[in-house]
């Protein structure tokens, strides 16, 4: 790390995280900091909080919403049903798969095509990244549909396209079986949201020092050297917080899902799983558990990236 | 209206001292009644007369022209205006009930899948149909459509149209197997005939509400039925899904399944891919709504099907599971709820009346596809010219069995589903069991779904 980081010149203390003294002056940059932000933590607060309370709230009731009067408290015993029924399970495993693969996939994709945005020469760079950018810029149902129209025995062209490569023929239905209607998810995800991991990763690109690079080469170092003892360590923050976000973004996949095989053959994520309680069932206390649960592994996540991987949020602000 | 503002005595007195002021009262009033009807005008009450709400189901556009006869018919006294629900039946339910859980006066008028009437029912969300209209609304009806309108015998809601399946073949298919079709089919000979021929049997294999009406149609024809007891109690339904009947279908599911007969997309087929097959070159065979023929006569017209293929249409009643045994098609269809928490509820019957009439209905059939409720309907000349299958359409409504109705129908449905697909996994031995234990631990809430 020691010959990866800035001189000592060019180094900055951070503005906003005072350790010692708190000064008048960062005492009214607070106070702004709040004026500012203020109003903005209140909305957020009418629109997370609250409902998050009501659904924790409402997950202690059995309540059915055609038979409100019948409501009645139950206690834990919504999470008890959901966490000893097999179903929850698979959804996890699907929920975790669908995330980790997508992820894994799109952060090797999106850093190819961050380098790509990066070194394109200058002259067709903005048409390359419009190119790269459009997956993300389609609303999701609408990608989702996209690809079963793709991958659909009826309508698609898979088939016949990739009908050389063994074990797809004409009649391979690929919404027929667990793996390969992940499979198809998977893509569908993978190429709305590489963008997305891309353009966080090209800002983290930008964000290491040219200064560094020269000196790397200048000591002779080859690419890979440079790339794995200069970019990567410089830019470790921007792809965390790539990784955090649409690890949370992929944990709550619906859609994909929804439009493609509306959970059949075991494809159900948790987040369909509370839709189907929810909205299906209409049981609103059992679907405000699940949502309660899928709550928590979220908050797991974040906390499993920011506390066990370290990340510093505020450090994508160019501030650390 | 300047001269009203002014003070002291106007120029063109007439009348004794306080005429001033009564002049300005009446401008005052005429300004109030001004804005009033231009905020009544806002609130889409245009004219005075009150816009009912009809939330349709998507079609081919016949409810909306019903619609717009009905608000002629009435004269000014309501306008109709319709607003349209999601496609899938499951979908327009989830819209209905979570707007109608909202207590939300503006649903006056809609188009209920016959399953979730009770639930609608049980719920409070339908207002009680007034005695008379349901006498007027039944009469001549088909029986399965009164069936389906009604929970804990009373009429909930008013009978629209009643659909069902028939048995669809290509008679070029069924002569060269040497099927029989002049009398009624079973199912075993479909299959074997399908098999012979290495053609396709179409059936509902997805995962969808479709499955379950396959599966009820399959359990009812063998003599049986999914719920046999106590439908209104969760805690004590009485299920036959382990009995022979429930058994019996099972086997047939399978042995579609096994026979390769259902095509390679068997578990994502419902009812529209089952047309596409049934249009394309391995067409056999196939159980589906009498839509499959103006599909097929659009296609031709629209020039991306020969006029060979739906001259090769043969239709018959849906097929028997026993021999001996007559089959209960599948019934389907719509039927008009009024909304409870509807201001217009006396009004919202009578353009339900107006919708539901003989002329209406007959439009709907013949321009929509969409078969009749009312028995009278089916003489209509236009309509046999139309649809020359209507008789057998209008017998089998006589013979179709309705699905499980109850309260917690989307339940029953969602868990039948999950044991039953896909069909590669059905044990006519265990599926039954299996299923049965689901609804009861769903329906205790002791599992999720």
């Amino acid at each position: 790390m020691s010959t990866t980081t800035l001189p000592p010149g060019q180094r900055q203390e951070p503005v906003s995280a005072p350790r010692r003294m708190i000064s008048d002056r960062s005492r009214a940059e607070r106070k702004l900091g709040w004026m500012l932000a203020g109003p903005a933590f209140g909305v957020m607060l009418l629109v997370t909080a609250y409902p998050i309370a009501q659904a924790i709230y409402d997950s202690l009731f059995d309540f059915r919403l055609t038979d409100p009067d019948n409501r009645a408290f139950t206690g834990l015993s919504n999470y008890w049903v959901i966490l000893t029924d097999r179903i929850w399970w698979i959804s996890l495993g699907v929920t975790l798969f669908i995330t980790v693969v997508t992820v894994a996939v799109e952060l090797v994709l999106g850093f190819a095509l961050a380098l790509v945005m990066m070194k394109a020469l200058s002259t067709i760079r903005p048409v390359v990244r419009a190119a790269i950018l459009i997956p993300y810029a389609v609303i999701t149902v609408v990608s989702a549909f996209a690809w079963r129209f793709a991958f659909g025995l009826d309508t698609g062209f898979v088939n016949t396209w990739f009908g050389w490569v063994p074990g797809i023929g004409a009649e391979t239905d690929w919404f027929g079986g667990q793996w390969s209607a992940l499979f198809v998810v998977c893509i569908a995800e993978i190429w709305k949201t590489t963008p997305f991991i891309s353009l966080l990763l090209l800002a983290g690109l930008a964000q290491v020092p040219d200064v560094l690079q020269e000196a790397a080469r200048v000591d002779g170092a080859t690419w890979w050297q440079r790339m794995s003892k200069v970019t990567l360590p410089n830019m470790k923050a921007a792809i965390m917080v790539a990784l955090l976000f649409r690890s949370l973004d992929a944990f709550r996949v619906f859609d994909s899902i929804f439009v493609m095989t509306n959970g059949a053959n075991n494809t159900e994520s948790v987040s369909f799983l509370a839709y189907r309680q929810t909205i299906a069932r209409l049981e609103i206390g059992l679907g405000s558990a699940v949502s309660v649960l899928l709550f928590l592994c979220v908050v797991l996540i974040s906390a499993l990236f920011i506390k066990g991987f370290k990340v510093d949020l505020s450090s994508t602000r160019g501030e650390g | 209206m300047p001269d009203d503002r002014r003070d002291g005595p106007p120029v063109r007195e007439t009348g004794p001292d306080r005429r001033p002021t009564g002049r300005r009262r009446t401008a005052t009033a005429a300004a109030l009644l001004l804005s009033a009807s231009f905020l009544a005008a806002c609130g889409g009450d245009s004219g005075g007369a009150p816009t009912l709400t009809w939330y349709i189901n998507p079609d081919s556009g016949g409810q909306a022209e019903i619609a717009k006869r009905c608000t002629e018919a009435a004269d000014g006294r309501y306008r109709v205006e319709v607003t349209l629900l999601p496609r899938e039946s499951s979908e327009q339910r989830q819209q209905l009930v979570r707007r109608l859980a909202a207590n939300d006066s503006s649903i006056d008028i809609m188009s209920l899948d016959p399953p979730y009437i009770p639930e609608f029912s049980e719920a409070g969300f339908l207002a009680p149909v007034p005695d008379e209209v349901a006498e007027r609304v039944t009469e001549g009806v088909v029986e399965s459509a009164v069936a389906g309108s009604t929970w804990k015998d009373e009429l909930v809601a008013v009978p629209f149209w009643a659909n069902t399946q028939l048995f669809w073949y290509r008679k070029s298919v069924a002569e060269a197997a040497g099927l029989d079709v002049s009398g009624p089919v079973t199912w075993d000979q479909v299959i074997d005939a399908a098999k012979q021929q290495d053609k396709l049997l179409g059936v509902q294999g997805i995962r969808a509400e479709a499955l379950t009406v396959w599966l009820n149609a399959l359990v009812e024809s063998a003599g049986g039925h999914i719920i046999t007891g106590r439908a209104e109690d969760p805690e004590s339904v009485q299920l036959g899904l382990a009995d022979e009947p429930a058994s019996k279908a099972a086997e047939i599911m399978r042995s579609v399944n096994d026979a390769g007969v259902g095509g390679p997309a068997l578990s994502t087929a419902g009812e529209d891919v089952n047309v596409t097959g049934f249009e394309g070159d391995d067409a056999g065979f196939m159980v589906n709504w009498p839509f499959v023929w103006p599909r097929a006569l659009a296609a031709v017209k629209a020039g991306t099907l020969e006029q060979s293929v739906p001259d090769d249409y043969g239709w018959s009643l849906y097929p028997r599971v026993e021999p001996g045994q007559e089959s209960a098609p599948p019934y389907g269809g719509i039927n008009l709820g009024v909304g409870a928490f509807s201001k217009h509820v006396d009004l919202a019957y009578e353009a339900a009346e107006c919708a539901t009439s003989e002329e209406n209905q007959s439009y709907y059939f013949v321009t929509n596809g969409n078969p009749a409720a009312k028995a009278a309907v089916y003489d209509d000349p236009e309509v046999v010219k139309a649809f020359p299958m209507a008789p057998v359409i209008r017998e089998s409504l006589e013979k179709a069995a309705p699905r499980p109705q109850t309260a917690y129908y989307s339940e029953v449905s969602s868990s039948l589903q999950r044991t039953y697909h896909p069909t590669s996994s059905v044990r006519p031995d265990g599926t039954g069991q299996s299923a049965a234990n689901l609804i009861k631990a769903v329906l205790k809430k002791e599992q999720l779904l």
